[in-house]
Parts: C-alpha cells; sequence; structure tokens
C-alpha cells in the first residue's frame, strides 16, 4: 500500500489550536499500526473555526475533518483508510460556502500547496508572472501595474503604479525593495498567513517589483512575534536561490535580486514606513518627516519601494491573468481583490478574500455568521488600532477605499474586529489613546503628549467631570493630533476615538439631543 | 560564549546592531550590563546611541525575565472575545501584574499587542508555544509542557 498523504496546516492559528500536538498523535498512531504515512504541513485555508482542520485527499477532492484534536488521531486513521465515519468531517474542503464564495486570487494556492517547495508552487501558477515580467521592459512592467489599478495595501491605498514609476525612474547605484511585513493592526493577519502559507507569492512579487524598478535587494521587515513565518520564509527563500529564483541571475535573465528577512524588535510603529526603514538601519524606529518620499530617499538614503506584503503578493496575478483581468474585479477606484480578515467575537473568523464592493453586513453576518457569544453585534472596528467602530446601521456600506473614507473610516489593512453588545465604546476610546501611549516613537509632541492628554480627558468625561467641556477639549485633542502629527500613529488615533464618540454617545454619558416637538 | 563573539558577526550587517541584540537576548536570555558597551565598541557608536536603541523596542529586556514567559495579547480582537477578563484570572491565578516576575524567577506575565491569532481570540504565547481561545486552564497546560520539554 502506498503511503497515505495527509495534509495539516503549519499556520499559526493551526498550531494555537493543537495542530502540533495532532501531528505527534498521528504520527505516534501511524508508527503503531505500521502505515506509512506522510503528513504534509500547508497553510491554512483561513477557516479558522475548524482548525486545527486536517485533509486528505479522496477521488481528486481534498477531504475535511476539523475541528481535530489529538484525541481524535485513532479514529482519524481509521477514518481515513478505510470509510469509517468519523464525526468531525466536513467533506470535501473546496465545497465549504466560506471557501467556494471567495474569489482568491492571491490566497489560490495558500492551504493547498506546501509552502516551501518550489515544485508545488510551479506546478500551482507560480512563476509564470515572472516569467512574463522578465520578457517586458521596465516602463512596461510599471504601466502594467499601474493598468491592473492596484492600491497599496497596508491602509494608505497609494496606487502602486506611481510608486513604481518613481522609484523606476530614480538614479542611483543601489535601489531596495522593502517589505513592511510589521502586521501589527489587532485583527488583521493576512500577512501572517501568505508568509506561512505561500511564501513563493511574495517572493515573487518581490522579484517583479526588484527587476521592475532597478533594485538588486529585497528586504523583508518581519516583526518578531510571528516565528513560523520567519522559519517557513527563510526556508523558501534558500529553496528558490538553489532553484536559481533568486540570486545572481534569476532564471537565467541575467538580473540579479536577492532577499534578506530581518526581524524586528516589537515596536508597533515600525509598521510606519519610515520608522520601519530606521529600524531596518538598525536605528530606534523613529519616524522620518517627509518629503523626502522613501521612493527617492530611503533605506540609505537610497531610492527604496516599500510595499505592504498583499501589495506584493497581489503583482504575480496581475502579470500572469493580466492588467485588464485583475480590473475587472472591485468597485471604481478600487479593483482587484482584498483578504478581510474577520475576527473578535464572531463564530466563523478566519480569512475571506473577495472583490472590493462587498458590504460589512455579509462579511460580519452572513460569512461570518454573527457572534460566538450570541449576542447581537454592536459594533465593527475595521482597520485596526486606528480604524473606526462603525455601528450596525452602517452595515450596508460597500468596503472600497472611497466609500469608507466618506464615512470616517478606512479600509486599513482589511480587518475586522467584531463586538458584542456588551462592548462599551468608552473603554475603547480610552484604549486607542492608552495604545498610542504605549507605541508613539515620541519624536512629535501631539502624537507623545496628546495620547497621554487623551487618556486622562476620557477619564473625566466617563466620571462625569465638566462632561461638555471636556467633550470639547476632547474634540480639541484630536483635531490637534489629526494635523499636527508627523504620521498616522497620532494622526490616526482619533479615528477610533472619534468614531466611538459620534455613533455610541450613550457611552460617553451624551443624552441624545432632544427632538423638535412636532 | 563572549557578549563580544555574538555580536561581531552581526558588524557591517544591515539592521545589524537590532540583530546583534536579538542574538545576545537568544543566549542570555536579557541583555547583560555590559552589552551596552561591547555594541557600541563593535559598530563604532557612542554607548547613548546604542541604550537610545535598546530602550526604543519591547523585545529587549535589560533584567533577567522568569524561567517561562506567559504573554497575553492586550490587543481589540483579543478584547472582543473577552481577553479583559482572560487576563484578569491569569493575573489572579498567578498572583502577579502584567509586566511582573515571580519572586521564584519561575514566571513571568508580560502584555502583547497582537499574536496575529485574532480569529481564534483571545490568543496568548508561552514562551514560543502559542495558545488560541486560551483559559486558565489551557496556560497551566502549556506551562506543564514547557516544564517537561525544558526537564528532558
Amino acid at each position: 500500500m502506498s503511503a497515505l498523504t495527509i495534509y495539516l496546516p503549519l499556520d499559526s492559528a493551526a498550531v494555537a489550536m493543537g495542530a502540533d500536538d495532532v501531528a505527534d498523535a498521528l504520527s505516534a498512531e501511524a508508527a503503531k499500526r505500521k502505515i506509512e504515512l506522510k503528513l504534509v504541513r500547508t497553510g491554512s485555508r483561513g477557516m479558522h473555526w475548524l482548525e486545527p482542520l486536517l485533509e486528505v485527499e479522496k477521488d481528486d477532492k481534498r477531504i475535511g475533518y476539523g475541528p481535530v484534536s489529538e484525541d481524535d488521531a485513532a479514529a482519524l486513521l481509521d477514518a481515513m483508510i478505510g470509510n469509517g465515519k468519523q464525526d468531525k468531517n466536513v467533506g470535501p474542503v473546496e465545497e465549504i460556502p466560506f471557501l467556494k464564495n471567495q474569489t482568491r486570487l492571491i490566497f489560490a494556492r495558500c492551504g493547498i500547496v506546501d509552502p516551501v517547495s518550489v515544485p508545488d508552487y510551479q506546478s500551482h501558477g507560480g512563476y509564470a508572472g515572472l516569467d512574463k515580467a522578465l520578457k517586458m521592459d521596465s516602463a512596461a512592467i510599471c504601466e502594467e501595474v499601474m493598468q491592473s489599478g492596484l492600491r497599496g495595501r497596508g491602509g494608505a491605498g497609494f496606487p502602486a503604479g506611481i510608486k513604481w514609476k518613481t522609484v523606476a525612474g530614480a538614479e542611483a547605484d543601489q535601489k531596495y525593495i522593502v517589505v513592511n511585513a510589521d502586521e501589527g493592526d489587532s485583527g488583521t493577519f493576512a500577512d501572517r498567513m501568505i508568509m506561512e502559507g505561500d511564501p513563493f507569492t511574495l517572493i515573487e512579487g518581490m522579484t517583479i517589483a526588484g527587476v521592475a524598478v532597478g533594485a538588486t535587494q529585497g528586504y523583508i521587515y518581519l516583526r518578531s512575534e510571528y516565528p513560523i513565518a520567519a522559519r517557513v520564509l527563510n526556508e523558501a527563500i534558500a529553496n528558490a536561490r538553489k532553484a536559481g529564483l533568486l540570486g545572481d541571475n534569476v532564471r537565467g535573465s541575467g538580473k540579479a535580486f536577492d532577499i534578506e528577512v530581518f526581524m524586528g524588535a516589537g515596536a508597533y510603529i515600525c509598521g510606519e514606513e519610515t520608522s520601519l526603514l530606521n529600524s531596518l538601519e538598525g536605528k530606534r524606529g523613529e519616524v522620518r518627516a517627509k518629503p523626502p518620499l522613501p521612493a527617492l530617499e530611503g533605506l540609505f538614503g537610497k531610492p527604496t519601494l516599500v510595499h505592504n506584503v498583499i501589495s506584493l503578493c497581489s503583482v504575480p496575478a496581475i502579470f500572469e491573468k493580466g492588467a485588464a483581468f485583475y480590473r475587472d474585479y472591485g468597485m471604481g477606484k478600487s479593483t482587484g481583490t482584498m483578504p478581510f480578515q474577520i475576527a473578535g467575537n464572531v463564530k466563523q473568523g478566519g480569512l475571506y478574500e473577495t472583490a472590493f464592493g462587498v458590504t460589512l453586513r455579509e462579511l460580519v453576518e452572513e460569512i461570518g455568521g454573527g457572534t460566538f457569544s450570541g449576542r447581537p453585534v454592536r459594533t465593527v472596528q475595521i482597520g485596526g488600532p486606528l480604524g473606526a467602530y462603525l455601528p450596525p446601521r452602517l452595515f450596508d456600506l460597500k468596503m472600497d477605499y472611497e466609500t469608507m473614507i466618506e464615512h470616517g473610516a478606512g479600509v486599513g489593512h482589511g480587518g475586522l474586529v467584531v463586538y458584542d453588545d456588551g462592548i462599551n465604546l468608552a473603554d475603547q476610546a480610552r484604549y486607542a489613546f492608552e495604545f498610542c501611549v504605549e507605541e508613539s516613537c515620541g519624536k512629535c509632541t501631539p502624537c507623545r503628549v496628546g495620547s497621554v492628554r487623551g487618556v486622562e480627558t476620557v477619564d473625566r468625561i466617563t466620571a462625569g467631570v465638566d462632561r461638555d467641556k471636556n467633550l470639547t477639549v476632547l474634540n480639541d485633542l484630536c483635531e490637534l493630533m489629526v494635523d499636527g502629527s508627523l504620521c498616522a500613529m497620532g494622526g490616526m488615533t482619533p479615528i477610533p476615538v472619534q468614531s466611538a464618540v459620534k455613533y455610541f454617545p450613550e457611552d460617553f454619558g451624551i443624552k441624545p439631543a432632544l427632538k423638535a416637538a412636532e | 560564549m563572549t557578549l563580544s563573539s555574538l555580536i561581531e558577526p552581526f558588524v557591517g550587517r544591515t539592521g545589524g546592531l537590532i540583530s546583534a541584540l536579538h542574538e545576545v537576548q537568544r543566549v542570555h536570555g536579557f541583555l547583560p550590563d555590559d552589552t551596552e558597551a561591547e555594541a557600541a565598541r563593535a559598530f563604532n557608536l557612542s554607548r547613548a546611541e546604542v541604550k537610545g536603541v535598546i530602550s526604543f523596542y519591547h523585545d529587549f529586556k535589560r533584567a533577567p525575565q522568569g524561567k517561562t514567559v506567559v504573554r497575553l495579547c492586550a490587543a481589540e480582537a483579543c478584547q472582543a472575545a473577552g481577553g479583559r477578563d482572560f487576563i484578569k484570572s491569569v493575573e489572579e491565578k498567578f498572583g502577579l501584574k502584567m509586566g511582573e516576575t515571580s519572586a521564584s524567577k519561575d514566571l513571568t506575565l508580560e502584555p502583547v499587542y497582537c499574536l496575529g491569532l485574532c480569529s481564534t481570540a483571545p490568543a496568548a504565547m508561552v514562551d514560543d508555544r502559542l495558545v488560541g481561545m486560551a483559559d486558565t486552564g489551557k496556560i497551566e497546560k502549556a506551562l506543564e509542557r514547557a516544564k517537561k520539554e525544558s526537564a528532558s
């Protein structure tokens, strides 16, 4: 009998739910029964409520079992070898509506392939994009990115093509590609998942960018909270080098490009691109004033293309399938797909990649299935600690850059944190300031001092001390931080605060304004 | 290994100072007092510059930590999933506040701001062991395993 091949994620979320223990138990049980077992550790499918989700191939379909535990090992082996029934069987994985209804351009391979196997990546369409790009000149590659309409997925939504053209046009003896993998926003894990589950997508995207702008060295600035991602990335990079996909002669093109992983040291602010560059130079991660733009004077003063992980992971599909194909997804000026991350108090948490234009209600209530506590959803915070808290009456808004901005919110990195009605938004406003106190780099006063004053002011409001006056102070303080801060840390901390006051005034002891007598 | 032999290999590398500090901490569990002077000498920086870097990053510890470090996520997604109560219950269970180390030096409790496990919140990390949908029971189990591993 040939070896029994089973797939089990090495993804952090699966491991946190016990995947490594399941792997050990299965191996031990198989050894006891003298069954030859081939255990492939993959990325996660992104259906985290089913983790650890074990898969086995049957009649060309992957059949899933989840969430499994180490105690299930014997029963699982019975079920997989014979036709034994097992109550954790969830059927063909790709037919589960959560997965079936997605549009996976970025995460197409995640959860399917062995993350560090070059042959696996290539047999699933990998490197088709780079091969096309290598036949084009720099200007044509940048134009293709421009035409795709791709915008930076880190939060700001800046058109990627413009950035690429700027770096490509800069004259310098050395240029860099720097990947911002300092995914510190709570509620987001798309970067982590792709780096753990399909790192070659990032490597290929970086290589295309390097070829386009004339950079020979790339760095992945990875947060230290992601040790599994570090391990997988380093292994994948080493394998890419061995296969001639990185190095002095990328794919025989005569062009050089290589990548190094750099480990951050636990500072949220280093997700801000200029702070990140200082940190990558081995310095304090203090923010730099802009201009000069990093595209012209970035790492060590050289032209640097700084991109979020998901922005670069969108690139291979754009080249493989063409800019026009990519642009057809999405709405308005928000083209392509976005991996939304559904987190917090939610029944079916995980990653859902789909075109822009999906509504919050669909994501939270239909796809996410509402809260796991069974209580009504009170609010969703979109886009991390610097994102707005929106009330259910705005859940029919479509998720795209412009619509969100119109409502004082932002798509950010696509993270959605769901809260039930047990949450008090004054607590969350206070926390937004507390977090800024903790994580401010200290360079500019509005952020460093404003955050401390913010905590004090919220405390006075909730204690009922001169409530109206202090609400005015809070509003002034927020305006000052928005206008006077050097970067988004101080400049956007007011977003969660002001959205909390605006949409949930009752939590701040504000009585609804009396309606005019009818 | 001496401090300088840990630090030297990183001189001249991109962001070498931070990588060197990581390496010293990996070996010693914290940054011993001489790290500052040794790193300043190796990288040709002032001690003030090195101190500035060490003090900037949460990861770098200037005092020994407990034998086991339990990091509890204090960020929003975990708050939404009962994280505040979870943290309180862990603090009560071990008689420690966040940021404190037990008198026996066995255990340190520490906040962390996001482990990327937001869909299986609340999240925690016991040394290098990740814990999803965490409760005090799961933390105790992970601690037992950590103890067993260090004993074997």
